[in-house]
């Protein structure tokens, strides 16, 4: 094959040139426009604030140590993301799903309404519309006084380790380790003989009563930070920036949407013969959905869906709009306005992102590949 | 008239369902006429400044009225607007004509439009030769730049997608893999990012004194992230034409690209249709964050005339504007995924009966 041999050959040498030429004017530039290179920069301190702080950021910490705190926030607002759209999703997919016609009407109409509208200006109604005229911490809207919600965002009870709680959670492990022994053998026992064994009820009890029956032993593990308002301010707790509540919202709406309809598209190709087949066997209903309908349509639903969380972790990047302190707004913002090294910084930013991405769809992957039918 | 019947009854099918109903229309009942009130009962349509909207709880159509213009144009010089004007009616005049059946070489003429047209539109809309004024693409913005960049982007990523299919599926391990490392970096990366990349880091990697300005650079980075996209779609649309339609071709005295160009690839592009369609709802969509990096898109004109100090007057304004952008995003979407559903209907076996 000369032909394709040239062929190739003439790619690669015009690509090479091609990075020539990109990396000479690179050079060129720098030299020119006298910019400091190299990542030396990472150990000096930053000196700007984060508004959202999960990893300690005394004043004085390092640029290397905005980037985690950027980086863990962005991990933060995608996970946070992908859960809760996830189960809003399958809500919303049930409700297509329902027998009762103005439920699913319902539902479509939400799907069809989320999907058609840019994300980023859903952002904006969630941040500007939604978030923007809610009233003072004085007249703080709450639920039970126990969380409250205001233009400063979203104050809810932080749990407080007693000092049981090292005690309370080894034994409780130990506990879960037993319970799995049990369970296991229990299933080992099912699968060669078909009778079912009394191992699996001891399971069920060890699992339901340990951290019950700890408690009680170690006395209370964990107690509640409450909120209260103190003056014209809200102390204890955790305060979740509104940043955060609107991105949360936001994405997890736009998410569902999609999910919604994965799910139901993954529903729909399962044929009603599979049903019928288990109807036929004399199966509950119960059992039908658990072990036939539900396997099979995941099945059709886990590619796609690995696919809309990567999607959903991309999207995160719109946080800066409306001033999460994510990787692009801190770092590829302000990170970068003040170092002026904006080939480093930008460098880091984009392979974390694809990082993140490849990691989400390498356990996309793996979970794929043990759903997959085990053909013969 | 079975039909509204059935569904009524599919309503109250069980007592579960009867009350599901219920709950829904309870809700519905308090929530839909207080939205229309809001809406168009007692909105504000007509007026002359924003103390008309001053204290009316509803929504403020006067905002929108005021603004039209610069929500359709952006800065665009008011003289100058029958550019855009006669750009839009020939673009619509020659879509509707390449749909028409009265063209009968589809390719040719699809190739005609995404070569000449953009060509036509630059010179129309850039000016600066035949007597025309010349209007700097940082005056564009409105609904005309949200269009100008989705409108370029579909056209440019779907031959420059259609190559790297093509080349992903090459028999040349070079190529193939170049292709494949290409489309899965790009699908890696956020689009925020590559737009950020190509405004900071652009004019680094060209050579000093070559200036290429926002929009372009912009451009650019749309077209690179969506081809990948559009490659993934297309290359799906390829792998479905069946293998025979190749061979068959090739046994006719076809070379392999005669073969590719008039059997394979229109194929390819009919099946993979509604995911182009669906690809260019998401590019519709995603056109909305050029306003990140400065342009004012018509999101952008939107929720830069909500500081405006003079209509600083209450929360309807900014309800008004988001519900606005909201609905032109909807119907412009919404039409185009109808659109995806038709056709995929139409090319379905059974809606081909």
């Amino acid at each position: 094959m000369p032909r394709a041999v040239a062929v190739q050959t003439i790619l690669l040498l015009a690509l090479a040139g091609f990075v020539v030429f990109l990396a000479t004017n690179l050079v060129g530039n720098i030299a020119r426009l006298n910019l400091h290179v190299g990542f030396n920069f990472l150990a000096r301190p930053a000196g700007f604030e984060i508004a959202q702080t999960p990893i300690a950021y005394p004043e004085g910490a390092t640029y290397f140590r905005a980037f985690l705190v950027a980086l863990i926030n962005t991990i933060l607002i995608a996970v946070v993301s992908i859960l809760l759209s996830t189960v809003l999703g399958f809500i919303v997919a049930l409700a297509r799903l329902s027998t009762n016609p103005l439920l699913a009407l319902l539902a479509q109409f939400y799907i069809e309404t989320i999907r058609n509208v840019p994300l980023l200006l859903q952002l904006f109604f969630w941040y500007f519309a939604v978030l923007g005229p809610l009233p003072l911490p004085r007249q703080s809207l709450t639920a039970f006084g126990l969380v409250f919600l205001n233009k400063r965002g979203l104050s809810v009870p932080t749990p407080v380790a007693e000092p049981s709680f090292p005690v309370f959670i080894t034994c409780t492990a130990l506990f879960l380790t037993v319970a799995i022994v049990f369970f296991t053998s229990a299933r080992r026992y099912r699968v060669k003989t078909g009778q079912t064994s009394r191992n699996r009820w001891v399971a069920g009890f060890v699992f339901l009563c340990a951290p019950g029956l700890m408690t009680i032993v170690a006395g209370t593990p964990v107690t509640w930070d409450v909120p209260r308002l103190n003056g014209f301010n809200l102390s204890g707790g955790t305060t979740i920036i509104p940043e955060f509540v609107a991105m949360a919202i936001g994405m997890s709406v736009y998410g569902s949407a999609f999910i919604a309809e994965l799910i139901r598209g993954g529903f729909a190709s399962v044929s009603h013969g599979q049903t019928e087949a288990g109807l036929a066997l004399g199966l509950s209903r119960s059992k039908i959905y658990s072990k036939i309908v539900i396997p099979q349509a995941l099945r059709t639903i886990v590619p796609p869906l690995a696919g809309q969380y990567i999607t959903l972790l991309k999207n995160s990047s719109l946080a800066s709009a409306i001033g999460y302190p994510d990787l692009m707004l801190i770092f590829a913002g302000t990170a970068l306005n003040q170092t002026g090294q904006p080939l480093e910084v930008m460098a880091m930013t984009m392979a974390s992102y694809l990082l993140l991405c490849l990691i989400t769809a390498g356990i996309g992957n793996v979970i794929n590949r043990r759903m997959q039918l085990v053909e013969r | 008239m079975t039909r509204p019947i059935a569904f009524l009854r599919k309503c109250i099918s069980s007592p579960l369902n009867a009350l599901i109903t219920l709950v829904i229309l309870f809700w519905l009942l308090t929530t839909v006429p207080p939205f229309f009130d809001w809406a168009v009962f007692k909105a504000v349509w007509n007026g002359q400044s924003s103390r008309d909207c001053a204290n009316v709880d509803a929504a403020c159509w006067l905002f929108i009225r005021l603004r039209f213009q610069q929500i359709l144009y952006g800065g665009y010089p008011a003289t100058e607007h029958w550019r855009i004007m006669l750009c839009g009616a020939t673009g619509l005049v020659a879509l509707i004509t390449l749909s028409s059946p009265v063209v009968r070489n589809k390719v040719f003429a699809s190739l005609a439009l995404t070569i000449v047209f953009p060509v036509f539109a630059g010179i129309l809309l850039r000016g600066g030769v035949f007597g025309l004024a010349p209007v700097a693409t940082a005056q564009w913005g409105g609904l005309m730049l949200t269009l100008v960049v989705a409108l370029w982007t579909i056209a440019s990523a779907l031959p420059f997608g259609l190559g790297l299919a093509l080349a992903r599926r090459s028999k040349m391990p070079v190529v193939a893999n170049l292709a494949i490392f290409y489309i899965d970096v790009m699908r890696g990366l956020p689009l925020v990012g590559l737009l950020f990349l190509a405004i900071v880091l652009f004019p680094l990697f060209v050579p000093p004194g070559v200036e290429v300005n926002a929009l372009v650079r912009t451009l650019i980075a749309f077209s690179l992230f969506n081809a990948a996209i559009m490659a993934e779609v297309i290359r799906g649309g390829i792998q479905s034409v069946p293998k025979g339609q190749y061979e068959a071709a090739i046994s006719l005295g076809l070379s392999h690209w005669q073969a590719m160009a008039l059997s394979v690839i229109p194929q390819a592009i009919r099946a993979a249709l509604p995911g182009i369609v669906n690809v260019s709802i998401s590019i519709m969509k995603e056109t909305t964050i050029i306003l990140m990096a400065g342009m004012f898109d018509f999101l952008g004109v939107l929720q830069g005339s909500l500081i405006d100090p003079d209509w600083l007057i209450g929360d309807q304004i900014r309800q008004t504007a988001y519900f606005f952008a909201g609905l032109v995003f909807f119907v412009i979407c919404f039409s185009l995924s109808r659109y995806s559903v038709y056709i995929e209907r139409k090319l379905s076996p059974q809606g081909n009966k």
